[in-house]
């Protein structure tokens, strides 16, 4: 199996994933050893995944998870038990 | 066996524990230990709020949406069936809330669960001569930050959506499936659009040649 760039292209996300048939990740990797382009592609794209991943991309507002346990707890004590 | 069948089975087994121990939890909330709710919730609050923060991008309604779906959750527990995870059956009430929210503040329709898209279209990546890795120490500067937020907010809500629940809250294709209540060839058709349009936005601004990009911000936000 022969790809071009556009096809490695389509592939990024599930090579990512490491949910490609082993035919075409023998394939993608074949095109990656001599594409230098597609190498930067799947690796800035990567990167980039593992930098969204951090916690310290998103944080939730100063005071969320007390506001959320005391909302809770006012909502128990008025509806009593889920049963 | 090698280390790697080690830590799925490693893994296998510590998520098997995680949902006895919470099947036990709830079946102690339900007998009337109702305090025990707040411990279960725990593990996934942030989750709740960064779900519904990437869908109607708005922090006090992204709070408000986490605290009415952890209610909800409460007051509907006695219908969890466990068919799946306590966390997938959360995030899905938090879900639903966050599109029934955002439909009420925005005109233009949305279907959150159309299954009519086509497999990769024109989504196409930024190319690039070479990438020099960004470590996540860098993440440590603000201006890091603030460009991939900004790049995550230019992205539809349907592709946020998955985007935070996969590589943000690590869930993985199926439970991110049933989450979102959608099947789990769209949720691979979404994710590799909102992965593309990551790296399409950012790898021109992160690229090593446009580094000092970067490094004049710091410079800029330290007054220098």
């Amino acid at each position: 199996m022969t790809l071009n760039c556009k096809h490695v292209w389509a592939q990024v996300s599930e090579y990512i994933d490491g949910s490609v048939a082993p035919e075409m990740k023998q394939a993608i990797e074949q095109h990656l050893a001599h594409c230098r382009h597609c190498s930067a592609v799947l690796d800035s794209t990567r990167n980039i995944l593992v930098l969204i991943g951090d916690q310290r991309t998103f944080e939730v507002p100063v005071g969320f998870g007390e506001r959320l346990h005391q909302r809770l707890q006012a909502a128990m004590d008025s509806a009593g038990s889920p049963t | 066996m090698n280390s790697a069948a080690d830590r799925n089975l490693n893994q296998t087994v510590a998520a098997a524990s995680n949902v006895a121990r919470e099947t036990e939890m709830i079946a102690r909330i339900l007998a009337g230990e109702r305090e025990l709710f707040h411990d279960l919730i725990r593990p996934y609050e942030r989750g709740l709020y960064l779900a519904a923060y990437a869908i109607v991008q708005h922090e006090a309604d992204a709070e408000d949406i986490a605290q009415d779906a952890v209610i909800k959750a409460y007051s509907a527990l006695k219908n969890f069936r466990g068919d799946a995870k306590f966390s997938t059956w959360l995030m899905a009430i938090t879900l639903n809330e966050a599109r029934s929210r955002w439909r009420k503040t925005h005109a233009e329709p949305l279907d959150f669960l159309s299954d009519s898209e086509d497999s990769t279209g024109d989504y196409t990546p930024s190319v690039l001569a070479d990438w020099r890795y960004i470590p996540s120490e860098e993440l440590e500067r603000k201006e890091l930050r603030q460009l991939l937020q900004e790049a995550i907010a230019k992205l539809s809500p349907e592709y946020r959506e998955v985007l935070i629940l996969r590589d943000v809250r690590g869930m993985s294709i199926a439970e991110t499936a049933a989450a979102t209540g959608i099947n789990e060839g769209l949720v691979k058709i979404r994710l590799f659009r909102a992965r593309l349009s990551m790296q399409k936005l950012l790898a021109p601004k992160l690229a090593p040649r446009q580094r000092g990009f970067l490094g004049w911000l710091s410079r800029k936000a330290g007054g220098q």
